[in-house]
């Protein structure tokens, strides 16, 4: 064969090939055109004696759920499959598609999730963190629906928090449904290497300073960060911890200035907290900066509660390999954060995403997901003696402590407005300049905040 | 006598040079292989270096049975992809570089310029348009945005190796007779493999390893090897003796393609394909 | 004959409409709708067209997290394309020496181009950990085992410097393509070109700096511009490496948290037209004295 014919034989049949896998590609889901047919009620038609199942009322067309989250490896897939599980065994005619798309915090997740609201193209529900990174940006633009009808008709107004339905609201309306609830103000420190050093846990600044500074002489790194938003949650905490509950929330809603003398002073304090910590920070994940604590490498180490997850995966002992206090000056005062759900406008199976919400919101759905995730339930009335050592205190302190949100997690502050401080917070951790920072967080608070 | 035994050691200690070249490029390599090959509870920096205690294949068996359903995704868009945009490239290529019609030198910039935009800042407008035309979602999708995307470079590459086709010959066949169709088909067609095998391989590879758009243009049954494997990773907790495991089986692909068309490849770029 | 050369016109020109609407709408209509945002003030997921002129434009000149990008950028591009360009040249040169094993030296060089820009950052990630003392790891670990304790360094780390350590990885990944490049190069200059120059009494040094550098230098170039549009463009690989922190920040990066984290959609268009104005700076001149050499040929 002559090599024209031998290549003219090769490239048709490279493009046979071509087609041929271009038709066998799974065909795309018609998105645009399904739903109203699922939405519609059961046809005329089914047979008298249809076989009811024990779940709640069922439609003839199988609907879908699709729900977006990040929630794709560890303890978080685990719980989201435990609450699946629930949810099947509820529903079992709804398909549950599991839209996760991994991405520290959720950052791809919410990129794909801002150009399909772009598109007109919500999924039918999605994980978003409870307070004005839901409300500043999606209630702003008019994407969710208010869930107070489901609220009243759930009885969940009984059993969540009080302090918590006002922070997940906008004028009355309720819009989205807390699962799980994490604490970001705790401090996890190393028993032995405080026992070694002679240094109690401390529960003021001056104390925290004091015990620091007695660790730094003894050449242990005192207290172990990670990358840029570690520093972020750090500084949060910091902040809680001079400024106490009431003027922690006023800086949020406008009413402390972030150029105020105690506001100066919380970034004074967080400078002097920055010089306690690892030098090589930027290239730890907070995995890693954790470990450096139940290593012994560090005695302190400021993370949210889902550090205690991880530290019983490394197969490490409550109490022995690892101690839990409130970051210093914070005693008495629960920072948490909330993963929920939502109700999109114009979500396609608004019955599936309805039935999700129930579900996450159940008592049964949320003692399956939290214990498996490492958290502790929205609800008050989840059963104490499913959680660990460590959630058990959480769950009390949750209920008697004065509750204020996170920033680093998206409660207090909208995604606008955080972005501007993330923004300000690098180029601190790179000049340490306190004046220049003070400046841009005021400047953050006029562009995407309350201040004026 | 010599001068023969001075070349000798000489060209030997050109040696040296490269296979410390070897150890730089082989070094990320073995990293990844060893942590592969590790259990959860042996993996941490400080170990990094340290040969697996034992050479178990369950990382690779759990990466797979993970990754396996977003392979085939992978392969049924990225060979059609790669496939249509080298022939749109060669058709595209042949029109502008040897059937040039008036304008034709004005066309080929601007193709070529599409070639260098920032795919985040089209991310939206794409995702709209895609949704509007019912495209949205699926592997088709997809494909279809490898291939629009593809057609500079393939352009590029085939424009500037039909250059090198000496004129004389396209107007031999004009005279004998032979129109467009006859001159691409039965000329320059024939001598177009190197540079079909320099393109398809280099459309393979960044359809294959691309992030961007996979994650933005498919749903979840439709997600490529790259998004698949992102989110084994998952967002908290990151079992990096499975990742790393994962992150070869997905390379494995366009590794082998490397190694078996590798030289075809190398003869390509050295005869001046993918050139500006 | 004209009406069968007319025939063939329109059919090459119908040939290449598909490419060219499709490039019209997915670049330059895409483009204009970049603009087009990049000069208004929306914020948040509604659309909002309000016209602004320049503002955003403005304000990233007087942005401190824009400059901390544009150095970043300079840096990065500079030792990438540099680097890719140097080491790529030595392999050719090495390579061209007829030596033992080639073949394989060869393909082992050009690998790294089959793995994605996210796998290479998060092999190298480990690689350039910068802890020292007893926490001592990576690269870090291997020289100090190896008694080479002047190379341990803070890597990606090192204030200022930082983003060269990704150029590195980088490199890495890059240079088998301008090893293969210039090796072609290399094999097509003649050895009767060399030879003649030997038996004129030059040492092999000046023909290479008089004869085969020189001759070599469209592949330079076109290899700068290609390597170059790469390096404008990095993400994954830095993200990969180093997370999202600003002192290794970039354009690209910058425009992605803007706008998918803070919803800025004016600000971040800004951006990416800003960075397209910047490539096409380094682009358009080379593509048209690449036009014109060849209307000269």
């Amino acid at each position: 064969m002559s090599l024209k014919k031998l290549t003219w034989s090769v490239v048709s049949l490279l493009a046979l090939l071509a087609v041929v896998l271009a038709a066998c590609a799974p065909a795309t889901p018609a998105a645009t055109e399904a739903p109203a047919a699922t939405e519609a009620p059961m046809a005329t038609e089914a047979p008298a004696a249809t076989e009811v199942p024990a779940a709640t009322e069922v439609p003839a067309t199988p609907m879908k759920v699709e729900v977006f989250s990040w929630w794709t490896g560890g303890g978080e897939a685990a719980g989201l499959d435990a609450m699946i599980k629930v949810f099947q065994a509820q529903y079992p005619n709804i398909e549950f598609v599991n839209a996760a798309v991994a991405g520290g915090a959720g950052t791809n997740a919410r990129a794909v999730l801002a150009t399909r609201l772009q598109a007109g193209d919500p999924p039918d529900s999605w994980q978003g963190h409870a307070g004005q990174e839901l409300i500043g940006t999606y209630v702003q633009a008019n994407q969710l629906q208010p869930l107070n009808d489901l609220y009243a008709a759930e009885g969940w107004l009984d059993v969540m928090p009080k302090t918590l339905i006002p922070l997940i609201s906008q004028d009355g309306n309720i819009y989205s449904v807390p699962v799980n609830i994490h604490r970001a103000n705790v401090m996890w420190y190393n028993p032995k290497v405080l026992a070694d050093n002679g240094i109690e846990v401390p529960t003021t600044m001056d104390e925290w300073f004091a015990a620091m500074d007695k660790l730094q002489a003894a050449g242990i790194t005192p207290l172990a960060m990670g990358e840029q938003w570690t520093a972020m949650h750090l500084f949060e905490t910091v902040m809680l911890g001079t400024l106490g509950a009431e003027k922690y929330n006023g800086l949020w809603d406008g009413s402390v200035a972030w150029d105020s003398a105690e506001a100066k002073q919380g970034i004074e304090n967080y400078k002097k907290v920055l010089t306690y910590v690892n030098s090589d920070a930027a290239s730890l994940t907070w995995q890693d900066a954790a470990q450096l604590v139940t290593n012994g490498d560090a005695a302190f180490n400021v993370m949210g509660d889902w550090a205690e997850g991880y530290f019983r995966e490394l197969g490490k002992t409550p109490n022995t390999d690892y101690g839990w206090a409130p970051v210093p000056g914070t005693v008495g005062v629960f920072q948490f954060l909330s993963d929920s759900f939502v109700l999109p406008v114009g979500a396609p199976d608004a019955e599936g995403a309805t039935a999700w919400l129930k579900v996450a919101g159940s008592k049964a759905g949320q003692e399956a997901f939290n214990p498996v995730k490492g958290s502790i339930c929205a609800r008050t009335d989840c059963d104490p003696a499913l959680f660990g050592v460590y959630l058990q205190s959480a769950m009390a302190d949750w209920s008697s402590n004065v509750v204020v949100g996170s920033l680093t997690h998206g409660v207090v502050a909208n995604d606008s407005w955080k972005t501007d401080i993330n923004t300000a917070l690098g180029l601190f951790l790179a000049d340490q300049n306190v004046d220049t920072f003070d400046a841009a967080l005021v400047t953050a608070c006029k562009t995407s905040g309350p201040c004026k | 006598m010599s001068a023969l035994r001075f070349r000798f050691q000489w060209r030997y200690l050109l040696l040296l040079p490269l296979l410390f070249m070897t150890v730089f490029y082989l070094v990320p390599m073995y990293v990844m292989l060893v942590t592969g090959f590790k259990a959860f509870d042996e993996v941490s920096l400080k170990t990094m270096w340290a040969l697996p205690r034992g050479i178990a294949f369950d990382n690779y068996i759990e990466a797979y049975q993970k990754l396996a359903p977003s392979l085939w995704n992978s392969i049924n868009m990225v060979v059609p992809a790669a496939i249509l945009s080298s022939f749109l490239g060669s058709i595209n290529g042949f029109v502008l570089a040897r059937w040039k019609f008036r304008g034709a030198d004005i066309i080929f910039p601007l193709i070529l310029f599409g070639m260098f935009i920032p795919y985040q800042s089209i991310l939206i407008p794409l995702v709209e348009f895609m949704r509007r035309i019912n495209m949205y979602g699926g592997l088709p999708g997809l494909v279809l945005a490898h291939v629009i995307y593809g057609i500079p470079i393939t352009t590029l590459t085939f424009r500037n190796y039909y250059a090198t086709v000496p004129k004389e010959i396209i107007e031999a066949a004009r005279i004998d007779g032979a129109d467009l169709i006859k001159t691409y088909l039965h000329i320059l067609l024939p001598l177009s493999l190197p540079s079909f095998v320099v393109v398809l391989i280099w459309q393979f590879t960044s359809a294959w390893n691309d992030f961007l758009f996979a994650v933005v243009l498919t749903n979840p049954d439709s997600w490529p090897i790259t998004v698949a494997l992102n989110n084994m990773a998952g967002s908290q907790i990151i079992a990096w003796n499975v990742q790393m495991a994962g992150s070869l089986l997905a390379a494995l692909p366009t590794l082998l393609v490397y190694f078996f068309l590798g030289r075809y490849f190398l003869r390509g770029l050295m005869a001046g394909a993918l050139k500006g | 004959m004209l009406k069968f050369k007319n025939r063939d016109t329109l059919l090459s020109i119908a040939l290449v409409t598909p490419s060219i609407v499709a490039v019209a709408i997915f670049i330059y209509g895409f483009i204009a709708w970049s603009v087009r945002v990049s000069l208004s003030q929306w914020k948040g997921l509604l659309p909002d067209y309000t016209w602004v002129g320049l503002k955003n434009y403005i304000e990233l000149f007087r942005d401190a997290r824009f400059q901390v990008d544009i150095r970043n950028t300079i840096i990065f591009t500079v030792v990438f394309v540099g680097g890719s360009l140097l080491l790529g040249l030595l392999m050719a040169i090495l390579l061209d020496q007829n030596l033992p094993g080639e073949t394989f030296f060869r393909n082992l060089f050009l690998f790294p181009m089959a793995i994605s820009f996210i796998v290479t950052g998060v092999v190298w990630r480990w690689l350039m950990n910068p802890a020292t003392g007893s926490r001592i790891s990576g690269l870090n670990q291997l020289f100090d085992s190896l008694g080479l304790d002047f190379l341990i360094n803070r890597w990606h780390t090192t204030p200022f410097w930082g983003i060269a350590a990704i150029a590195l990885a980088a490199i890495w990944q890059m240079s088998g393509y301008t090893m293969a490049m210039y090796l072609g190069g290399l094999r097509s200059i003649s050895d009767e070109l060399r030879e003649a120059a030997r038996v004129d009494g030059a040492s092999e040094w000046q023909i290479y700096q008089h004869i085969i550098l020189p001759l070599l230098s469209p592949i330079t170039l076109s290899a700068m511009i290609i390597l170059g549009h790469i390096s404008l463009k990095v993400f994954d690989l830095i993200v990969a490496i180093a997370g999202k922190q600003l002192p290794l920040d970039v354009p690209a990066i910058y425009m992605w948290q803007v706008t998918f984290d803070g919803y800025f959609f004016g600000k971040g268009a800004a951006i990416s037209v800003l960075l397209l104005v910047v490539v096409s700076l380094l682009v358009i001149p080379y593509i048209r004295y690449n036009l014109k050499n060849e209307a000269d040929v």
